[in-house]
């Protein structure tokens, strides 16, 4: 039986909307229908019976699993030593990419940007793979890298449901076989057309989203048993494809909440009837389904995903390094031992257990039960390992920020460090009064040398902003170099008047402030800005957001808050 | 499936230029596409490859030799003959291991016969071809250095078992990747003759136009190569007239001095940036059949021969490209 044999809508409407679990098994169908040209389902939800009771409707895709940290050489495949070994001969082992069929790919949200990329390119490159990707992403900042989510057709989120919603998905292979069947003779009219014209609208930049969503409008309509790409078709590719890509909704659409379930909406349909060529008819009731498809927030969420791996993950850890010490294991590499590397002693065996046979040849008189082993064999162990992070305080010392002001932020870090102390983070300070911004404290550990600076730091005059922001980068793109990992926390009451170049011009400082600002942003340093003024003015909003830094105002923090607000914003 | 035609590429005329200049004078030396995903950035790499004029090769030699003299020892090449083939564009994937790229012994053989034979590797069978990196900004550090030392010699060497093997390994470099996924080595970047940024296209027309050809190609693959195949080959036979026009074109001390002071306007680093602009604009002087290079050619060979060579301004946030654009309506107006 097909979803709309008994259906509850008039002809052309969905039903999902009714009943979303409906949606998600439709889901599952399509997938099951065109895995190839759907080419995989992003599914974001927790580990749980809800999430394998949808995944139970794909047995008939057969995934085969890989996780987060699948070597390359399980996924490209290689040489398999034991049995090439036994039998004297070359024999490879095949790579979890190199077989037909679906791929499952679980812990997505985890998957390092190498792997995302090597399974784009898999997807490319195969046009028979699939990939389900398994997100279990429950903070915000996490979730599917882009380069893999943009290639994937289908969205579902499984968060909302409870058990009760839902029900076992069951497909008969024989329909899923009789659709698969239909699916070249669907007659396509002006679909591509149409979904290229509504992703443009709803601001989804990759050319790959409208695609997608054609193969999915193309997969329902062999399941309705249709001969051509309908209505009906169109609006569920895009509640499955687009929805979760939307950058944007237009806004002369009417919000969500307004309007009421299911209104019979006949005039523009009837008028799309009529003359479908006609370029500048707005496609509203797609757009609409993309919105119904949406639960509120999904966008924000999504895009805070986006700018938190644009930033390079969220800020509560440092950055990746290669270590040769510690932390997660890494394939071994050739290489020289001494200096702290440790030797992969199974690894150097493996390398050097295929040349036995051509080294005794080469050395002969050499016991016959010796293993020979060369320089060249030895193996090291690697390791991924988190770099240092180092907090960059910029504390406004002019006089705008009234002293005591100053003095409660020399409270804040005093605080600060002594907890960057105990999680071994670094602490710069940059002061900025008068002239121009300086480098009190480069990045450093020492608590007491970090307290004498402080208190050191005189306080009065103008506000040299700009040069604060230019000082902070800098500083902030040396730690980079140094391996760390920097976060900004500016301290100030965002009212610049002196210039880079010393003047005391307003405009002209405010311009290069909003400019450093991006350039800020632009390089993915986290960071943090603390209003300290009595009341707070829209400049340093506007500012912090051009940073795309957190913006707290303090209009009355004392040490101990100012300190607990940024320990809770920097997640540390 | 035989690779989407170049021609039947919409837009990207930045990107299309560049490859097709890389095509005409090798020695400007390869292209970095970076920019948005699914803009097309590998299709068009993968186009060129049917762009590229044949070359001659010695049929058996693994590193593509141009005379049977040149052929190295070790690959025991008894087929001496010369056959025109395809110019090689390999690819590099990521992950790949240091033996696949540099060659290494042959386990087969070390296994089964007890014998030591180098079995070659990426690198000679891109030597007189490309080089293809998908997403090069997250190649591999030592896979980064081992690139960047064989690019500087010319030669890759390879000590295994007490063995010592060289080849040429000359090749031109073309990468592609999404800078939101990482930044490239400043050395590698260097590498590269010439980058173009790609983005998506704005115009809603354009991506329809984009979106019906991809689903032409894959629908009726057969149909849409027979519309396609014979511009490409227009394009092909213009590169070849443009590589035999080249070494005619003519630089004049006007040439010159525009190429200097753009360079020195711009801050570029050495004498790299220079030498590219001037190659990249009479490469494109000799596709338009110009005899000489005038202020135009320069003026449209600045941005993808400068861009990746200056140094980051802080305070610019608009890209290299913009500051490129801004220095040559200043200096050459």
């Amino acid at each position: 039986m097909t979803p709309y044999d008994d259906t509850t809508g008039p002809p052309g409407r969905p039903p999902p909307q009714t009943d979303p679990w409906a949606m998600v098994e439709l889901a599952i169908t399509l997938l099951a229908i065109d895995p190839a040209g759907l080419r995989g389902l992003w599914l974001r939800a927790r580990a749980g019976p809800v999430r394998d009771r949808a995944l139970a409707g794909l047995k008939t895709v057969a995934p085969r699993k890989l996780h987060p940290f699948t070597s390359d050489e399980a996924l490209m495949g290689g040489l398999d030593l034991s049995a090439t070994l036994a039998s004297g001969a070359m024999q490879r082992h095949a790579g979890l990419l190199e077989q037909p069929g679906a791929l499952e790919l679980t812990m997505a949200e985890r998957c390092p940007p190498g792997l995302a990329v090597r399974l784009g390119q898999a997807l490319d490159r195969d046009p028979a793979l699939a990939l389900i990707a398994l997100d279990e992403a429950c903070e915000e900042g996490e979730g599917l890298q882009q380069s893999l989510a943009d290639r994937l057709g289908l969205f579902l989120d499984l968060d909302g449901f409870a058990w009760g919603e839902t029900a076992d998905i069951t497909l008969s292979p024989a329909l899923i076989a009789t659709a698969q069947a239909r699916l070249t003779g669907i007659a396509s009219g002006t679909a591509l057309t149409r979904l290229a014209r509504v992703a443009a609208e709803l601001g989804i930049a990759s050319l790959r989203a409208p695609l997608l969503a054609h193969a999915c409008a193309r997969a329902h309509a062999a399941w309705r048993g249709a001969e051509a790409i309908e209505e009906a078709d169109l609006e569920i590719a895009v509640a499955l494809c687009f929805a979760h890509k939307a950058q944007q909704l237009p806004e002369d659409a009417p919000a969500p909440e307004d309007s009421p379930p299911e209104p019979p909406e006949d005039q523009p349909e009837e008028g799309r009837d009529r003359d479908e060529s006609e370029l500048d008819i707005p496609e509203d009731m797609l757009i609409e389904a993309a919105r119904s498809a949406l639960p509120p927030g999904l966008i924000a969420q999504l895009q805070a995903a986006r700018l938190a791996r644009a930033q390079g993950g969220p800020s509560g850890a440092g950055a990746k390094r290669k270590s040769m010490r510690r932390g997660r294991p890494l394939p071994s590499r050739a290489g020289k031992p001494g200096s702290g590397a440790r030797v992969d002693v199974i690894a150097t065996l493996r390398q050097a257990a295929p040349w036995q046979k051509m080294r005794r040849a080469m050395l002969p008189g050499r016991a016959p039960d010796r293993l020979l082993l060369m320089p060249a064999d030895i193996r090291l162990k690697r390791y991924q390992d988190q770099t240092d992070r180092v907090l960059i305080f910029v504390v406004d010392a002019s006089g705008s920020a009234a002293l005591a002001r100053l003095a409660e932020a020399k409270g804040a870090v005093e605080l600060m460090l002594a907890e960057a102390y105990s999680t071994r983070d670094h602490v710069a300070l940059v002061a900025f009064r008068g002239h121009q911004a300086e480098l009190c404290l480069p990045p450093s550990r020492s608590l007491v040398q970090t307290k004498r600076r402080l208190a050191g730091l005189p306080g009065g005059g103008a506000t040299p902003l700009a040069s604060a922001l230019q000082l902070a980068l800098a500083t902030a793109e040396q730690a980079r170099g140094h391996g760390m990992t920097p976060t900004l926390a500016f301290l100030t009451d965002g009212r610049g008047n002196i210039a880079l170049d010393g003047s005391a011009n307003r405009a002209q400082a405010a311009e290069e402030a909003t400019q450093l600002a991006r350039a800020i942003a632009a390089r993915g340093v986290p960071s943090l800005v603390i209003d300290t003024s009595l009341r707070p003015k829209p400049q340093l909003a506007a500012l912090s957001a051009e940073m795309r830094a957190t913006l707290i105002a303090l209009p009355r923090a004392d040490a101990r808050s100012l300190s607990a607000t940024l320990s809770a914003a920097l997640g540390g | 499936m035989t690779p989407f035609p170049f021609t039947a590429i919409v837009g990207q005329d930045e990107m299309k230029t560049a490859m097709i200049l890389t095509a005409i004078d090798p020695k400007i030396g390869g292209v970095l596409v970076f920019g948005d995903r699914g803009t097309g950035k590998s299709t068009a790499v993968r186009a060129l490859a049917a762009l590229l004029p044949p070359i001659e090769s010695v049929a058996g030699c693994p590193v593509n030799s141009a005379r049977p003299e040149d052929c190295p020892d070790w690959a025991e090449i008894t087929d001496t003959t010369l056959v025109e083939r395809p110019t090689p564009v390999v690819d590099l994937p990521l992950g790949v291991s240091e033996d696949r790229v540099t060659g290494a012994l042959d386990i087969e053989r070390a296994l089964t016969r007890g014998e030591k034979a180098f079995q070659a590797g990426l690198l000679a069978r891109a030597n007189r071809g490309y080089l293809y990196i998908d997403e090069v900004n997250l190649l591999e550090d030592h896979i980064v250095d081992l690139l960047l030392d064989v690019a500087q010699s010319g030669e890759n060497v390879v000590e295994r078992e007490g063995m010592s093997i060289r080849h040429p390994a000359r090749f031109v470099l073309v990468g592609s990747g999404n800078p939101e996924e990482g930044e490239l080595r400043p050395q590698l970047l260097d590498r590269f003759g010439l980058s173009v940024e790609v983005t998506s296209p704005k115009e809603i027309e354009t991506r329809i136009e984009v979106i019906r050809r991809r689903d032409a190609y894959e629908t009726d693959h057969a149909g849409f190569m027979e519309e396609w195949q014979p511009q490409d080959a227009a394009l092909r036979a213009r590169i070849l007239d443009a590589r035999a026009a080249l070494p005619e074109v003519r630089s004049s001390n006007v040439a010159l001095h525009d190429c200097a002071s753009v360079c020195l306007a711009l801050g570029s680093d050495g004498l790299r940036g220079e030498l590219t602009l001037l190659r990249t604009a009479r490469a494109l002087a000799a596709f338009e059949s110009a005899p000489e290079i005038t202020r135009a050619h320069i003026r449209t060979a600045a941005p993808m021969a400068l861009r990746h060579r200056l140094r980051r301004d802080p305070l610019d946030e608009a890209g290299s490209g913009a500051r490129v654009a801004r220095q040559l309506a200043e200096v050459l107006p």
